[in-house]
């Protein structure tokens, strides 16, 4: 006899279901179809070319019409079912119906997530689940000027952000994580997505958070995110994930938890309900991907054909295309313990591999770009096989195994031809090869042909990289002191290539200069950091999670977990004021220690952490800022009282001293920065131990520098006498930017000197004015926007409040 | 009783952010890492390291800003050549909200 089947959805998995039951068993039920959306199954996971043009919604239905027919199924599409009756075996449409049935399938799929963001029920906020939202944005290509926001940096939100772009619509994608796709990729395939999306014409923004959706007469105008800033759109699309549709199951009286559950017979808790795809539950699983649904549905066909069937959940590989970036991602990638990394970029050509190995066997890949060796990688996941015999070569893919490993030299081999190698004799890297193509075949004949390296010499690293790129084995190469374990370039390598190739984001310097691990470390990312301020200044967004925790929060950490705060007092002058402020400031906050330092300022020791923005408020409205007595950065002048009031002062040194620390105040560099200006050689400001230090003399200014008085002691060199106190700024601070600019993170002035040799130091900012006039000038157009006082900015507007609170404090609710 | 409790949003820590959580036997940091996995570990490492929720985080780990010791979050073990181990605390994330294990924090057998 033959029994009712009906069925409540007619998505994929629904579509798939019957196709295998009509296969199993074609004429044991009498098959009722009820679909929400007014049509039958489509290939959803089509809709994106739909949406980009490339196809049209016919060729996507899977099912016609005709089909249905075929197959004796009654069709009722554009009708939901308003609710089960378990025990009476009856389901109620929408319209009044009520149909008897002997086995039930509930097919619901999922709902699209909508954040219940101010806003979110205006017209013109979509999701991207079926035509009706794809016809939306199509029709949106059709106005002139169109603006659309996508919420959403995973695979739908993309998919519907790059088809908007190709029918010509200004999109910005909003995503609330770091990086796009973070469920599948890592953060330097992520950087590579976004680069490739960019390039599209798409804007992306990520870590940024959503705060309400603005209207116009019921209309859609913009999102507005938390920061203030305002994104106009016409349409907004929240893609922001999905959840299995459960209501009516649950209403019903059925079993569910995050989904329906499900048994391995794809039976619910009611057995003759059964249930398959994006709605249910099946071990703890929910289910998103085509593959792991179509073996329900062959189980599911099974099940009612009253054959044995088990589902069971396997681990699936997820190969995706978006907008022509291949990206692979399979297994778990996750950094833990016990787990390493293979990673292989080639950032000629934009490809990022990164392999997770855990005890000899592959746990997780993430590949960019290059996917084609993807499944092989899977396999070795699935099958757990032992890598150890083909570690060296794995990465390259199984045509690769015994070969040899790539060039290391692949930063060096990318960059174009008129790039200048060597800064300071203005040498390009064709020129620098024509000369070992000469017959310059070490590196002091590449220094005396083409002069590249003669001069501070930081360039020696990439014009080794070039003697072994352009001689192969004939070259050996001399050991070079790299940065840190992640990368094979020295700091110069890096600083040089930063320049040259235009990197202005830690993830993307990591990329392009082959980074071997994933995101650095506690050595390079600072030294990285760096390197971008000085280079971008104004263009980088300073990365405060890359800073040592002193600079992160402006105040000295202490063994104690507790701070130091030392407000800045230029030339080391204060005022009455400004003591009694300091004096107020200790009794309140209880400041254990108040003590002088040697850089002629006054320092709280023992400030909580917590305590930190008030105590700079109060600071703040005596008119003090931050001293910056924590930074790899300029920190004090010190200055003795000079002409004004010593009978052996020869000029104003305090005066001075004042000038040059209110021009350098809040100045980054790679080390701490120290100064000092005696009025007289008798020197009571001990300005010949500092990185620069000033003499007046009756007849001008020495100018002294490379001093130490730290692990190393060493003594001052004349840099230069100039007459008067213009020049003597302009060349402390044409000095301190070339300085800024030139040496490696972490090295002081001294350390640089002796590295590139205080003439050439000379030649920079003595001899050739319009370089020190040059050096001057971009000192100032960076300080442009580094003097911002920290301190204010967090005591006033809330900057990095996250980095001074606890998130939740147990110890006070129970004392309450 | 729930075995968890929340404590605040993940908004509430930044992308290779932390924060700390005060409990009566101690401070707890609670970590979000670049990939927006989260760990619960304690802030010292007495006599050795700590506070950890300054230091600097890279991969799914985190550097000691007193001695450059390296903690893996996940399981508390110090990296390379330095041995010990910071206790580690369930925690999770459900809805954008932030939970940790209520053990973690319950307050001193005294206020029992």
């Amino acid at each position: 006899m033959t029994q009712k089947l009906i069925i409540i959805g007619a998505g994929m998995a629904a579509g798939r279901a019957l196709e295998n039951l009509f296969e199993a068993a074609p004429d044991a039920y009498d098959v009722t179809l009820f679909n929400a959306e007014p049509r039958g199954t489509y290939n959803r996971i089509m809709l994106s070319p739909v949406l980009s043009g490339d196809k049209a919604f016919e060729d996507i239905i899977t099912h016609p019409a005709e089909w249905y027919e075929e197959h004796g199924v009654a069709c009722r599409f554009g009708q939901k079912v308003a609710n089960i009756d378990r025990a009476a075996k009856t389901v109620t449409s929408d319209n009044g119906d009520v149909l008897a049935y002997d086995k039930l399938i509930i097919a619901t799929g999922s709902n699209p997530f909508i954040i219940p963001l101010p806003g979110h029920d205006l017209d013109g906020v979509i999701a991207y689940r079926d035509l009706e939202d794809t016809n939306a944005m199509i029709a949106l290509g059709d106005k002139p000027d169109a603006k659309a926001v996508v919420i959403g940096g995973g695979l739908l939100g993309l998919e519907a952000a790059a088809g908007l772009a190709l029918r010509g619509v200004d999109v910005t994608v909003v995503h609330i994580m770091g990086h796009l796709m973070e469920r599948q990729l890592d953060e330097a395939a992520g950087y590579l997505l976004r680069k490739a999306l960019v390039d599209k014409g798409i804007t992306v923004k990520c870590s940024a958070n959503s705060k309400e959706i603005l209207g116009e007469n019921g209309k859609v105008k913009a999102l507005l995110l938390d920061d203030g800033t305002e994104l106009p759109c016409d349409l907004l699309v929240m893609a922001v994930g999905i959840r299995p549709s459960v209501a009516l199951a649950s209403e019903a009286g059925l079993a569910t938890g995050r989904g329906i559950h499900v048994d391995d017979q794809m039976v619910t808790s009611d057995e003759n309900i059964l249930s398959l795809g994006e709605c249910v539950e099946h071990n703890g699983d929910i289910f998103g991907l085509v593959a792991p649904i179509f073996d329900q549905a062959k189980v599911i066909a099974k099940t009612l054909a009253g054959e044995e069937a088990a589902f069971s959940n396997k681990e699936v590989a997820t190969k995706l295309k978006v907008t022509g970036c291949d990206l692979f991602s399979a297994g778990d990638f996750a950094d833990a313990e016990r787990r390493e990394d293979i990673v292989f970029r080639d950032p000629a050509r934009g490809v990022y591999k990164r392999l997770v190995i855990e005890d000899n066997r592959i746990v997780g890949a993430v590949m960019y770009g290059d996917t084609a060796d993807g499944n092989w990688f899977f396999g070795l996941i699935k099958d757990r096989e032992d890598i150890s015999e083909m570690r060296d070569t794995l990465i390259f893919g199984p045509a690769y195994q015994g070969g040899s490993p790539l060039d290391p030299m692949a930063a060096v081999a990318a960059l174009p031809d008129d790039t200048e190698i060597c800064g300071c004799n203005g040498i390009s890297k064709a020129q620098i090869i024509a000369a070992i193509n000469d017959g310059a075949h070490t590196l002091d004949a590449v220094k005396s042909i083409s002069k590249a390296g003669s001069s501070c010499g930081s360039c020696v690293g990439l014009v080794g990289d070039l003697l072994g790129f352009t001689l192969g084995d004939e070259f050996k190469m001399p050991e070079k002191e790299v940065v840190c374990k992640c990368t094979d370039l020295s700091h110069d390598d890096v600083r040089k290539l930063i320049v040259a190739k235009e990197l202005k984001s830690i993830p993307q310097a990591m990329q392009e200069l082959d980074w071997k691990t994933t995101c650095g470390c506690h050595v390079c990312r600072p030294a990285l950091n760096y390197y971008m301020v000085c280079a971008w200044p104004g263009a980088y967004e300073d990365d405060g999670k890359s800073r040592f925790i002193n600079e992160r929060v402006h105040a000295n950490i202490q063994k104690d977990g507790t701070y130091s705060v030392v407000p800045r007092m230029l030339g080391g002058i204060t005022t009455p004021n400004e003591l009694r402020a300091i004096a107020d400031a200790a009794d309140k906050f209880d400041v254990p220690t108040v003590k002088v330092t040697g850089g002629q300022r006054i320092d709280l020791l023992g400030v909580k952490k917590d305590d930190l923005p008030a105590i700079w408020y109060d600071l703040g409205k005596a008119g003090m800022m931050s001293g910056q007595a924590y930074a790899k950065g300029l920190r004090t002048v010190k200055t003795c009282v000079g002409s004004d009031h010593c009978r052996f002062g020869t000029q104003d040194s305090t005066g001075l001293g004042i000038q040059i620390e209110d021009a350098m105040w809040g100045a980054w560099s790679p080390h701490k920065f120290k100064l000092a200006v005696s009025g007289c050689p008798r020197n009571c400001a001990e300005a010949t131990c500092k990185d620069l230090g000033i003499i007046c003399v009756d007849s001008g200014y020495q100018i002294l520098v490379g001093g130490a008085a730290g692990l190393d002691l060493r003594e001052t060199d004349l840099l230069v006498q100039v007459a008067t106190e213009e020049e003597a700024i302009e060349v402390s601070c044409a000095f301190y930017q070339l300085y800024r600019e030139g040496a490696q993170y972490l090295h002081r002035p001294y350390k640089w000197i002796a590295k590139v040799g205080l003439d050439w130091v000379k030649e920079q900012v003595v001899d050739d004015l319009e370089n020190r006039k040059a050096l001057a000038e971009r000192f100032h157009y960076s300080q442009k926007f580094y003097q911002i006082d920290p301190w204010a900015e967090r005591a006033k507007q809330g900057v990095d409040a996250h980095e001074f609170a606890p998130i939740a404090d147990f110890t006070k609710v129970a004392a309450e | 009783m729930s075995d968890f409790i929340d404590i605040g949003s993940i908004n509430d820590i930044p992308l290779r952010g932390a924060r700390v959580v005060r409990t009566h036997h101690g401070d707890i940091a609670v970590f979000r890492t670049a990939t927006g996995n989260v760990y619960a570990l304690d802030e010292y490492l007495p006599g050795k390291a700590g506070p950890l929720s300054n230091g600097i985080q890279h991969d799914e780990k985190v550097t000691d800003p007193m001695y450059n010791w390296v903690f893996d979050l996940a399981t508390g073990e110090a990296q390379g050549a330095d041995e010990g181990k910071v206790g580690t605390y369930a925690i999770k994330c459900e809805d954008n909200r932030i939970l940790i294990s209520a053990a973690a924090v319950k307050p001193s057998v005294a206020a029992e």
